[in-house]
């Protein structure tokens, strides 16, 4: 079995580097439209103000602290099988962070002034909270990297491992309390909110880290031993699980609240697209089927499949659009006891259809962090390599 | 000595001159703007409205048409327009209809402050809720914590714009209860307009001063603020719901 990676073939590189700098580019040409025109070339409007590109930043943001468990998992906790996978698993963090901050800000109505958000701090807002945290995330990562891949800095990665660790968990929780201080809405306004967020990045950073490191390996000649992949589609079948506990804490407390039950009827039953997206994107597709096969008689022994890791994205991605979009297209409830209507929607479902720019502009953002972590492998050795006694020429030797 | 006297002639004549100069100019900038950009809005003021909705008429929408002319807005109907008043019809469960206008309530403690990044959303010292157009980067989480949906999005590109009302593309924005009007002491577009169609739904006045009409009215007669359970203090009240 081998376990030192060798590079990507050359042509393989740069025919991988042309397709994600396409994708990359499409996204920007988007971004640009979108800046030309006005956010009115794109689904999103004045009832649903957050569309596909903030599910596409979402999931790469939160899936970015995530995926640095399986460095956490080596460095904090002590389990030196997954040391080896820690550089790879700080480079995806920065990578999908940058793609999901990308997204993020170029879906502004004014990109342009992302200084401004960079110097002008309201410290009420848990956005603002979330710049800090976003940036300090890099630096940690960055120097946990540089602590992880300088031998002579060995010795410091165990706490820069515990500090990237709390930072994460503190990320992550800023990035469920941007929807848990939301007073205004039903969907949101609740603590639950900031549990739920971190067994979704534990689930979806690892799902992430899984899918990556199948491919990158594959691409390297690595293979990982089975007992190891096996134990880690385990650990993602157990994170699913989380996610869905704190998933149906969510709304057993939304159902339990009399205020809340048309909302809940809304999501989960009668919301057209959404209670679709809900129980078969989500529920079935992205949390049910991965359970079976990750603990099918018969998984552990065959190290896990593709398949797991790539629906609990699918089921992600489902989850998010139920959450963000579906539930800005719930109305507002201001005068319980009244039908209401009005010119601007009021008492009505919101329409919402995404449009190519926002999917481009998502894409690209996923395009970055593919180009980020391929660049990476490929240029720096984020993957395991050859120990130094080893000579470089033995690393195919090791079948 | 006599260098000194003329020396202080010199500097008094020049002070007298400076003032001559200057004096039509802000006098002129008086009548123009009212209150200088320079001086803050007075502290112990809240502007607020009281709307009466038994005499707002259901069908009738001259405050929004008022508001859309004198701010610049284009009065359309889609979901992308700018609305920053719109009428909201009410039925009841016996089937009676009513109707109000929804602006922004100019909230005591306003969700849109607490959330703005980047603080381009912000309260003035008299009440009024704006938004820094200059530092407004149109994230939109102000949208998602408004509980009244008052705020717009400029969706796209802006023509024929008001001098006094700058708008932007990428920005938020909402009512500002006519601050150019209130800053050279005249009411807002929706409640003239709301007066000049007979009906005098719309009262509009200082809400921390017990003299005035609006207090007057609200100690007298039980009015409502919507999503009270929220405590946000709103500075429009309902009278009637």
């Amino acid at each position: 079995m081998k376990t030192e990676a060798t590079p990507i073939p050359s042509r393989r590189f740069w025919a991988l580097l042309a397709g994600g700098a396409l994708i990359v580019l499409a996204g920007l040409v988007a971004a640009r439209f979108m800046e030309e025109h006005g956010h009115v070339v794109t689904g999103m409007n004045n009832q649903i103000v957050w569309g596909t590109p903030h599910v596409f930043a979402i999931f790469l943001i939160v899936a970015a602290s995530g995926v640095l468990n399986v460095a956490s998992v080596g460095s904090v906790f002590g389990e030196t099988a997954y040391k080896p996978q820690a550089p790879l698993s700080g480079l995806l963090c920065l990578a999908l962070l940058a793609g999901g901050l990308t997204v993020l800000m170029l879906d502004l109505g004014r990109p342009e002034r992302v200084i401004v958000a960079a110097t002008h701090y309201n410290f009420t807002s848990v956005f603002a909270w979330n710049m800090f945290l976003y940036s300090g995330m890099a630096a940690i990562v960055a120097v946990y990297l540089w602590t992880l891949m300088e031998r002579r800095m060995g010795r410091w990665s165990r706490a820069a491992g515990i500090a990237a660790f709390s930072w994460r968990i503190i990320l992550t929780s800023g990035t469920g309390s941007i929807f848990a201080f939301l007073v205004a809405r039903q969907a949101y306004g609740t603590a639950v909110l900031v549990p739920l967020f971190l067994a979704m990045s534990f689930a979806w950073g690892l799902a992430a880290f899984l899918v990556a490191q199948r491919v990158l390996y594959r691409w390297s000649g690595l293979e990982l031993p089975a007992e190891i992949r096996a134990r880690m589609h385990n650990l993602l079948g157990l994170f699913v699980v989380a996610m869905l506990f704190f998933v149906l804490i969510y709304h057993l407390t939304n159902a339990y609240f009399a205020k809340q039950l048309p909302f809940e009827r809304f999501i989960l039953r009668d919301g057209g697209v959404y209670p679709h997206l809900f129980w078969w994107g989500y529920v079935v597709a992205g949390s049910l089927v991965p359970l079976v096969l990750i603990w099918r008689p018969g998984a552990a022994r065959a190290g896990g499949t593709l398949a797991a890791p790539l629906l609990v994205i699918v089921g992600a991605f489902a989850l998010l659009y139920v959450f963000i979009i579906g539930g800005q297209a719930f109305p507002l409830d201001l005068f319980p006891g009244y039908a209401t209507t009005s010119r601007f929607g009021d008492g009505q479902v919101r329409a919402y259809a995404p449009s190519l720019p926002e999917i481009a502009l998502g894409l690209g953002g996923v395009g970055i962090a593919f180009l980020i972590t391929l660049v990476g492998v490929r240029a720096l050795d984020f993957l395991p390599q050859a120990s130094p006694a080893a000579p470089r020429g033995a690393a195919g030797g090791a079948d | 000595m006599s260098v000194d006297l003329d020396r202080r002639k010199f500097l008094w004549d020049s002070a007298a001159l400076a003032g001559i100069a200057l004096a039509p100019g802000i006098t002129l900038y008086d009548l123009a703007q009212g209150r200088a950009p320079e001086i803050p809005a007075p502290k112990g003021v809240r502007w607020g409205l009281l709307v009466d909705m038994n005499r707002c008429e259901p069908g009738c929408d001259a405050c929004v048409t008022a508001c859309d002319s004198e701010n610049g807005l284009p009065g359309g109907k889609r979901p992308t327009d700018a609305q920053w008043i719109r009428k909201i019809e009410l039925k009841d469960v016996r089937g009676r209809v009513r109707s109000l206008p929804m602006m922004c309530q100019h909230c005591a403690h306003p969700p849109c402050v607490d959330v703005c990044p980047t603080g381009a959303s912000f309260k003035r010292a008299d009440g009024i809720v704006l938004v820094d157009r200059h530092t407004c980067i149109g994230c939109r989480y102000c949208m998602m914590a408004c509980p009244y949906g008052a705020r717009s999005f400029v969706h796209e590109p802006v023509t024929d714009q008001k001098p006094e009302v700058p708008r932007g593309k990428g920005c938020v924005e909402s009512c500002t209860l006519c601050v150019h009007r209130i800053d050279r002491d005249r009411i807002p577009a929706c409640v003239e307009a709301c007066a000049t169609a007979g009906h005098k739904a719309l009262l509009f006045g200082d809400l921390s001063d017990p003299q005035s009409e609006i207090s007057q009215r609200i100690a007298a007669v039980a009015t409502t603020q919507v999503r009270a359970d929220l405590r946000l203090d709103p500075g429009v009240r309902y009278a009637g719901l």
